[in-house]
C-alpha cells in the first residue's frame, strides 16, 4: 500500500489568504484561530469592487477608487471583467453590445484567441484586469498583517472551463500571488457553512452571483465534503437582470426626453447604477422607484415586486434546468436534499428564494452573508492547505467532460463530467502514415458528441517521433485533471520507456511567455500605480479635512477667532486646494498638516464651546 | 489489481457500498494533494498520481458492473472485445418483436409493456451478477457471459428510453 512520509522541510509557515474574485465584488479572508475572517480594506470596508480604472497617463486604480470613476470616466473604467476570462473574440461579440467597452484594435495574438479591452490608453486582457483587483486585495492583506502576502486560494465558478480556470491562475501570477488552489465557489460556501453545522447530510448550494450561476450537490460526512455533481451557466447572473431593467429605462427615457442616450456612456452608467439601486431595494421593500438625475434631467419610474418578478422570471427560470440535471447526475430526488444553501448577492431577491424553495422543497439557509460566504470558505481551504484545519477535506469534481477529437470530427470522451478530481485517463497514440514524426492531439471540453459543439481546450503536439512504418510508434498519453480542475498532459514513448515531449497550444489563453511578459510589465508599472493610489488616498483624506473645516467655519467657534487667525486658516485652505490638484501625495500631506496647524486654535475654540454648552445642559 | 491496491483492500467482487465509501474517505485523507501542499515537489507529484488513481478506483469499484468488468479484465478476460451485437439466444424472439415496435416509431401500451419487461430483465441480471460475487474466482466464465447478456439488455433499455424521450 502506498503511503508517504510527509516532508515539510524547514521552511517557515507562510500565510495563505483566501480570495473570492467575483464578477461585481471581490473579498479576501483568512483563517483565524476561531474561524475564517474577512480582511478589511484600507478604508475599513470589507468589499473591493471588481472595477479597474486607467488614468490618462496609464496609471491604474482598482477597487472603490476605480468604481468612483465609473460615472465620470466610463470609457476608462472597466467592470465585470470576469465575464471575459478565458474567452475569445467570437464569444463576447454579443456581450459587448451591452457593455461600454470596446475591443482593442490589435488583438494580442490571433493565434490563441486572446481578447484585449481598450481601457483608456491601455489595451488589457481579462487576466491583467483581474490581476489589478487581486493586487488590491493583496495590498489590503499586507497592510492588515504588516507582512508580505504571496500565497492564495482563489475561488472560481464551479462551471468554469479549463481556459477560464487557467486565466484565473494567470491573473494571480501577474499580481504576484502564487495560487495554491482554485476552489469552486459553491464548494467554498459549503466549507464556510459546514464547519460548525451538521456532521452528516446532503446539501445543495445554489449560487447566483453577478455574472455566473452554479449549482452543486455535496455529501458531508465527518469532515469530508464530497461533491456528487455540479452544473451551471457561466453567463447568467445579476448582470442579466440589470440589463433588462436598463433596457426599459433607456426606452422610457428616449420617449420622455425625446432623444436617446444610448451612445452617451456616462448617461448609460448613471442609469445603470439607478436601476441597480432600485433592484437592490426591492429585496427589502415591496415597491420602489428608479430615480435618474442626469445633467439636470430627471427620470422616475415606479417599480413594484409583482412587475419585477414577472420581468426577471425568464432569467431565473434558466437556473432550473441546471438544478434538475445536477440532481439527476447525483442520482437524487429533490426530497433527498437535507439542506439548501444560498450564495451570491442575487439570492437576496425574494423571487429567487421562492423558486429555490419550490425546486428543492426546503427552506434555504441564509444565515451567512451571501456576499461573504465564498471568501470565508476560501480561507477555510487555505487553512486546510496550511495544515491548520486538520479534519476537513474537500473532494471536488470536474464540471465538464474531457475528450479528444477522433475521425470525422467526433469527440471521444476520456474523463466524464462529475468525476472526482484529481482524475486521469490514458490513451495510446500511433502514427497513420510511414515516416510521420509528430502526432497532433486536439483536446475538448463539453457534453456534446461533435467537435464543433464542444469547447476547444488545446492542441497537444507530440513531436520528435523517430521516422518508422505507420502504426509502429506507441506513445501513451496521460490526461490528468488536477485538484484545481486544470488539465495536465504528459506522454511516454512505450518503445523506449522515455518521457515524450508535448508542446501545448492553448485554444483560448495566454502562453507562458505572455504571462511572463505581463509579470514584468506589472512590476514596472507598480511604482506608478502606487503613486497614483497614494495621491488618490491623500485627496480622500484632504476632502475629509476640508469638509470638517468648512463645517467649523459655520459654527460659533469661528467667530471667536481673531482676524489673523481666520486669514491664516483661509491661507492654509487655499494652499491645500492647490496641492490637491497636483500629483504629489507628499505635498498634499504637508499642506494637510499645515491646515491642521492653522486650525488648532479653531479646534480648541470649538472644544471650549462644546464643553461650555455641555456644562450648560448639566444640572449639578 | 491497482484499484484494489490503492484502496488498500484485497481484490474481490463482494463489496459493501458503505464500507467502500468509508475506505475511500479514509484513503483520501491519506493521499489527497491538499495534505501535501507544503511538501516537496516530488511528493506532491506522487500524491497527485496516487489520489487520481484512488478516485478512478472508487468510481469503478462502487459500480458493481464496472467493478466486474475491471475484475475480469485484470483476470485476462476482456469483455469489451467480445461481440455484443450478438443476441443472447433465449431473447431472440422478444428482441425481434421489440425492434418491430421501435421501427413503427410509436409508443402505446405494447412498447410500455416491453419497457417494463426489459427493465425487469436488467434488474434480474444485476441480481444474478451479484449472486456470483462471493465465489467470483471460480465463476469467471459465467460472469463474463452474464455481463455480455446484461450489456445487451442495457442497450435495449437505453434505446427504449431514447424512444420515449423523443
Amino acid at each position: 500500500m502506498g503511503t508517504f512520509q510527509i516532508d515539510f522541510g524547514d521552511s517557515p509557515k507562510e500565510r495563505i489568504i483566501g480570495i473570492d474574485l467575483g464578477t461585481t465584488n471581490s473579498l479576501a479572508a483568512f483563517q483565524d484561530l476561531t474561524g475564517p475572517e474577512i480582511i478589511p480594506t484600507a478604508e475599513g470596508g470589507r468589499i473591493v469592487p471588481s472595477v479597474v480604472s486607467v488614468g490618462e497617463d496609464g496609471a491604474v486604480l482598482a477597487g472603490q477608487a476605480a468604481k468612483d470613476q465609473l460615472k465620470q470616466r466610463p470609457r476608462e473604467t472597466v467592470y465585470s471583467a470576469k465575464r471575459f476570462m478565458g474567452k475569445g473574440p467570437d464569444d463576447i461579440r454579443e456581450e459587448l453590445a451591452f457593455l461600454p467597452f470596446s475591443l482593442a484594435s490589435t488583438p494580442a495574438s490571433a493565434e490563441n484567441n486572446i481578447i484585449r479591452l481598450q481601457v483608456g490608453p491601455l489595451a488589457m486582457t481579462a487576466p491583467e484586469i483581474s490581476a489589478h483587483i487581486l493586487a488590491e486585495l493583496k495590498r489590503n492583506a499586507e497592510a492588515y498583517f504588516g507582512e508580505p502576502v504571496t500565497k492564495a486560494v482563489v475561488t472560481v465558478p464551479a462551471y468554469f472551463n479549463d481556459a477560464q480556470r487557467q486565466a484565473t491562475k494567470d491573473a494571480g501570477r501577474i499580481a504576484g500571488l502564487e495560487v495554491l488552489r482554485l476552489v469552486n465557489e459553491p464548494t467554498a460556501a459549503a466549507l464556510a457553512y459546514g464547519l460548525d453545522k451538521r456532521n452528516q447530510g446532503v446539501i445543495a448550494v445554489y449560487d447566483l452571483g453577478g455574472g455566473t450561476f452554479d449549482i452543486s450537490i455535496l455529501r458531508i460526512q465527518d469532515g469530508i465534503f464530497e461533491v456528487l455533481a455540479t452544473n451551471g451557466d457561466t453567463h447568467l447572473g445579476g448582470d442579466d437582470i440589470d440589463k433588462l431593467l436598463l433596457e426599459i429605462a433607456l426606452e422610457d427615457i428616449a420617449s420622455e426626453w425625446g432623444f436617446s442616450v444610448r451612445e452617451d456612456a456616462s448617461a448609460v452608467e448613471t442609469i445603470r447604477q439607478a436601476v441597480i439601486a432600485a433592484k437592490e431595494q426591492l429585496s427589502f421593500v415591496p415597491e420602489t422607484q428608479i430615480d435618474v438625475d442626469y445633467q439636470g434631467r430627471k427620470y422616475q419610474r415606479h417599480l413594484d415586486r409583482g412587475l419585477f418578478d414577472k420581468l426577471i422570471a425568464p432569467v431565473i427560470e434558466r437556473t432550473v434546468a441546471p438544478c434538475r440535471q445536477c440532481l439527476k447526475d447525483a442520482g437524487l430526488a429533490p426530497e433527498q436534499i437535507d439542506e439548501v444553501v444560498l450564495v451570491g448577492g442575487s439570492t437576496r431577491i425574494p423571487y429567487v428564494r421562492k423558486v429555490v424553495q419550490q425546486l428543492f422543497q426546503a427552506i434555504p439557509h441564509t444565515e451567512l452573508n451571501p456576499d461573504e460566504v465564498v471568501a470565508l470558505g476560501a480561507a477555510v481551504q487555505a487553512g486546510i492547505l496550511a495544515g491548520d484545519v486538520a479534519d476537513t477535506l474537500l473532494l471536488d469534481v470536474t464540471p465538464l467532460s474531457l475528450g479528444i477529437e477522433t475521425m470525422g470530427g467526433v469527440v471521444s470522451k476520456l474523463i466524464h463530467r462529475n468525476s472526482t478530481i484529481p482524475a486521469s485517463a490514458t490513451e495510446q497514440f500511433t502514427t497513420a502514415v510511414d515516416g510521420q514524426t509528430n502526432v497532433l492531439i486536439h483536446v475538448l471540453q463539453g457534453e456534446r458528441e461533435l467537435v464543433k459543439d464542444c469547447r476547444s481546450l488545446a492542441r497537444f503536439d507530440l513531436k520528435g517521433i523517430p521516422p518508422m512504418q505507420a502504426g509502429l510508434a506507441r506513445i501513451e498519453v496521460k490526461f490528468l485533471i488536477d485538484a484545481n480542475g486544470i488539465l495536465n498532459v504528459s506522454a511516454k514513448d512505450l518503445r523506449s520507456g522515455l518521457e515524450h515531449s508535448v508542446e501545448v497550444k492553448p485554444s483560448y489563453g495566454l502562453t507562458d511567455e505572455q504571462v511572463e511578459a505581463m509579470i514584468l510589465a506589472s512590476i514596472e508599472n507598480a511604482e506608478r500605480d502606487v503613486r497614483e493610489r497614494q495621491v488618490r488616498e491623500a485627496r480622500v483624506e484632504a476632502d475629509r479635512i476640508l469638509a470638517a473645516v468648512e463645517k467649523a467655519r459655520n459654527s460659533d467657534a469661528w467667530l471667536a477667532l481673531d482676524e489673523a487667525q481666520q486669514s491664516a486658516v483661509q491661507q492654509a485652505i487655499n494652499e491645500l486646494l492647490l496641492a490637491y490638484h497636483g500629483e504629489d501625495h507628499l505635498v498634499i500631506h504637508a499642506h494637510m498638516e499645515k491646515l491642521d496647524e492653522a486650525t488648532r486654535s479653531l479646534a480648541e475654540s470649538m472644544m471650549n464651546t462644546a464643553v461650555a454648552s455641555a456644562l450648560k445642559g448639566t444640572k449639578i | 489489481m491497482e484499484y484494489f491496491r490503492v484502496m488498500g483492500i484485497e481484490p474481490r467482487l463482494q463489496l459493501d457500498p458503505l464500507e467502500l465509501q468509508q475506505t475511500f474517505y479514509r484513503r483520501s485523507r491519506e493521499l489527497h494533494p491538499d495534505r501535501f501542499a507544503r511538501a516537496a515537489k516530488t511528493q506532491q507529484d506522487a500524491a497527485l498520481a496516487e489520489s487520481s488513481l484512488l478516485n478512478d478506483a472508487y468510481r469503478t469499484l462502487k459500480d458493481p458492473v464496472a467493478r466486474t468488468e475491471y475484475f475480469l479484465k485484470e483476470k485476462g478476460l476482456d469483455i469489451a472485445t467480445q461481440g455484443t451485437k450478438q443476441v443472447p439466444p433465449e431473447l431472440l424472439e422478444e428482441v425481434f418483436e421489440l425492434n418491430l415496435l421501435l421501427e413503427e416509431a410509436q409508443g402505446g401500451p405494447e412498447l410500455e409493456a416491453a419497457k417494463e419487461r426489459f427493465e425487469t430483465l436488467l434488474r434480474e441480471a444485476d441480481r444474478e451478477l451479484e449472486s456470483l460475487f462471493p465465489d467470483a474466482e471460480n465463476q469467471l466464465p459465467a460472469l463474463r457471459q452474464l455481463l455480455n447478456r446484461r450489456r445487451y439488455i442495457a442497450n435495449l433499455v437505453r434505446d427504449i428510453h431514447g424512444h420515449f424521450s423523443n
